[in-house]
């Protein structure tokens, strides 16, 4: 486990920082790089318990030494042994310390219930694998533009990432980003009407 | 010498051992971290040799776990198609149609396929990777600063 430096000043930066989970070697080493290069910070997990554990959401009530724990975003491969990407994205949105941490899911099928499934739980986005930099770096931007305090008018045009079904490559965000949860006591229900748009 | 190094690797993209990933990989690499891709690459090999031989366990026993041997392949896929090794994704991937037809003799026949195309594929790999390191970083790190 590739532990992020939690010494530096929290929110003095405006580097991302972005936990990531993944059960295969390669895999990590690659996320790892392609998000360095974006310019983030990166800690890697390589189970979806570790990251809870890192998280603190792992049933120890001891979240103290956590408080300044800052992750901005979190990506997740969604099959893992043990805990798959799905159970861990529920338990982060179920846990009040990072519900609004943006959660997006890799996985090297595509598979439309399984996309579905999570971004109805509430996942920001859904890659597929091979990620590649490209990805990386759109969704870093669309991280950082919901990122930027109080704007009103981002609020107005909620937006999301998906895999865009027109783009020729298989793996592409669209150029949205779902803020509604910063505003919504009820997620789910907002991102199900933003389905339509999936298919743009 | 570079030219060599770029010539090899053309012809193990034309041959279809290496895919497109292999190159966004290379893409990666700078100045600071040149030696990226052959990192990957023997993460690659040592985690594909464990995977190798607990499918070996699993096929010697005799009875078989399509459920254990898909799960197995599952990783292994995953893990070369990070990489970009298509020849050896492909036979996992026909390992695995065998697994969900549960028919033990395709997928015997499949893996004795997919040890050959993974051992060429390190051999070649090596050769590559040894080759551009004595010409040295210009040729692959071909990412802008």
């Amino acid at each position: 486990m590739t532990v992020g430096d939690l010494s530096s000043s929290p929110s003095s930066s405006r580097e991302l920082h972005v936990l990531a989970v993944d059960d295969s070697f390669v895999d990590r080493k690659v996320i790892e790089r392609l998000l360095r290069i974006s310019a983030c910070k990166v800690t890697t997990v390589e189970s979806g318990t570790r990251a809870l554990q890192y998280l603190g959401l792992d049933g120890d009530k001891g979240s103290s030494t956590l408080k300044d724990l800052k992750v901005n975003l979190i990506v997740t491969d969604y099959s893992m042994p043990g805990l798959t990407g799905y159970e861990l994205l529920k338990k982060i949105k179920e846990s009040s310390a990072f519900r609004e941490v943006p959660v997006v899911i890799m996985s090297s099928e595509n598979i439309q219930p399984r996309i579905q499934q999570c971004m109805t739980e509430g996942a920001e986005g859904f890659l597929l694998k091979p990620v590649k930099l490209a990805d990386v770096k759109r969704l870093k931007e669309l991280i950082m533009r919901s990122g930027e305090p109080e704007d009103e008018t981002k609020h107005s045009c909620p937006k999301r990432i998906l895999q865009d079904d027109t783009d020729s490559s298989t793996s592409t965000l669209s150029s949205s980003l779902d803020v509604s949860s910063l505003d919504d006591d009820t997620p789910s229900s907002k991102r199900m009407k933003l389905e339509p748009r999936a298919h743009d | 010498m570079q030219r060599q190094v770029a010539l090899i690797k053309q012809s193990l993209l034309d041959q279809g051992y290496l895919d497109e990933q292999f190159m966004e990989l290379e893409e990666l690499q700078d100045d600071a971290n040149p030696n990226f891709v052959e990192e990957v690459a023997t993460l690659y090999f040592k985690d594909s040799a464990r995977l190798i031989n607990n499918i070996d366990q699993a096929l010697e026993r005799g009875s078989f776990d399509f459920n254990r041997l898909d799960n197995y392949m599952h990783q292994f896929k995953g893990s070369s198609t990070s990489i970009g090794a298509s020849k050896v994704k492909t036979e996992c991937t026909m390992f695995r149609e065998y697994c969900r037809a549960g028919n033990a003799e395709g997928c015997l026949r499949t893996f004795k396929q997919l040890k050959k195309e993974h051992a060429t594929l390190r051999k070649k790999l090596e050769q590559y990777f040894q080759l551009a390191r004595q010409a040295g970083p210009k040729e692959t790190a071909r990412r802008p600063k």
